[in-house]
């Protein structure tokens, strides 16, 4: 009996000590990206960046978090087809909306820089460079100047970019659209909205998005 | 009997800190998960991760919790002998089972992606519920 509870004695500190390294070898989420930030009409009233035409007959909406790695696959694989297939032909309006995971530690500064770039007409281009680059998001050092990097890259106005980070100029903007995801049931990313309805689909592939698409475009319009 | 109940106990809190370190990962406590491969952020950041809202490791940490506490009791000299417990240790064993493999499942043909955590997660439960039916074999 007392060898049976030396053993569990044993997994007790084992496992709390693994527990108590784990979480102060970094703040974790809601210590880095401190209070929920305040959401003004403003910030609630942009409904994210579009790319193609208002006058696409299907809409999409994605909910994104830019260190997720699922996120990041699609955006860097898949989005690009779409975007030459379904986007550019005027068939398909997509929608960016921001929904920064509570589990990832820099998924609000790495929407702050896309909102930051986007200031300067270069939303969609930070995106790329966030997926296309994800390495920042393994390391579990502040990306901030990777961000910065990419800022450079893309050719943006550094003091204006670094000025809209600093004073986390798009922090309301971002919550409103995390609490515009959570009304709508989202709770993973990406998440697809199609024409309104969540996307629940396995085949996330741009095959697969292309297959949904061509199927709404076959259906007769109903009023 | 009573074997078997210890060996449940200390497979029960093995998993117990396993899906502890899931769900306090999942509620922002933990940052990034160490797993090596990144797959465990991938299940994490899933739509999979949660169920009605609840990440999916706090039922582990409940069930655990539950296995643990009936694994414990039922060795007390008041329940030792009996078979209540055993039965008990069986039903919440092969409940936890077969929620897991759901979640494997997902693993593999849904998100194309595997979290060691919860594969560790995995073969704990497997033994915890063999450990269940030795238990209830050797008790009749």
């Amino acid at each position: 009996m007392n060898r049976f509870y030396m053993v569990l004695g044993a997994v007790v500190v084992a496992g709390g000590a693994f527990l108590w390294y784990s979480s102060s070898q970094r703040g974790g989420p809601a210590a880095d990206q401190g209070p929920v930030p305040v959401v003004t009409a403003a910030d609630s009233a942009f409904k994210g960046y579009t790319l193609g035409p208002d006058s696409a007959p299907v809409k999409i909406v994605e909910y994104v978090d830019y260190e997720c790695p699922i996120c990041a696959e699609f955006g860097a694989l898949q989005f690009p087809v779409i975007k030459d297939h379904l986007i550019n032909t005027g068939k398909v309006q997509w929608r960016q909306r921001d929904f920064p995971l509570s589990i990832h530690a820099h998924s609000r500064l790495a929407a702050l820089a896309t909102q930051c770039a986007g200031d300067q007409g270069k939303y969609w281009e930070m995106v790329d460079q966030l997926f296309d680059n994800h390495s920042w998001a393994l390391q579990s050092r502040d990306p901030t100047g990777t961000f910065h990097g990419f800022a450079q890259s893309l050719g943006l106005d550094l003091a204006k970019y670094d000025a809209c980070v600093s004073a986390n100029t798009y922090a309301g903007r971002i919550q409103a659209s995390y609490a515009e995801g959570e009304a709508r049931g989202v709770n993973g990313t990406p998440t697809l909205f199609i024409n309104g309805v969540e996307y629940t689909g396995s085949n996330r592939t741009s095959d697969g998005i292309q297959a949904v698409v061509d199927d709404l475009l076959k259906k007769p319009k109903t009023k | 009997m009573i074997r078997s109940r210890q060996a449940i106990a200390v497979l029960a809190l093995a998993g117990f800190f396993i899906a502890l370190y899931l769900w306090l990962h999942s509620i922002g406590v933990i940052g990034q998960l160490k797993c090596g491969t990144g797959g465990c952020e991938i299940v994490q950041a899933s739509a999979y991760a949660r169920l009605g809202g609840v990440p999916v490791a706090f039922f582990g940490v409940a069930g655990y919790a539950a296995l643990f506490l009936v694994s414990v009791v039922g060795q007390s000299p008041r329940f030792a002998e009996r078979r209540g417990p055993g039965r008990l240790l069986f039903g919440l064993a092969s409940g936890g089972l077969l929620f897991t493999l759901y979640l494997t499942s997902l693993e593999a043909f849904v998100i194309h992606a595997w979290c060691r955590w919860c594969l560790g997660s995995a073969l704990v439960i497997l033994l915890i519920w063999i450990a269940a039916v030795a238990g209830l074999a050797r008790s009749r």
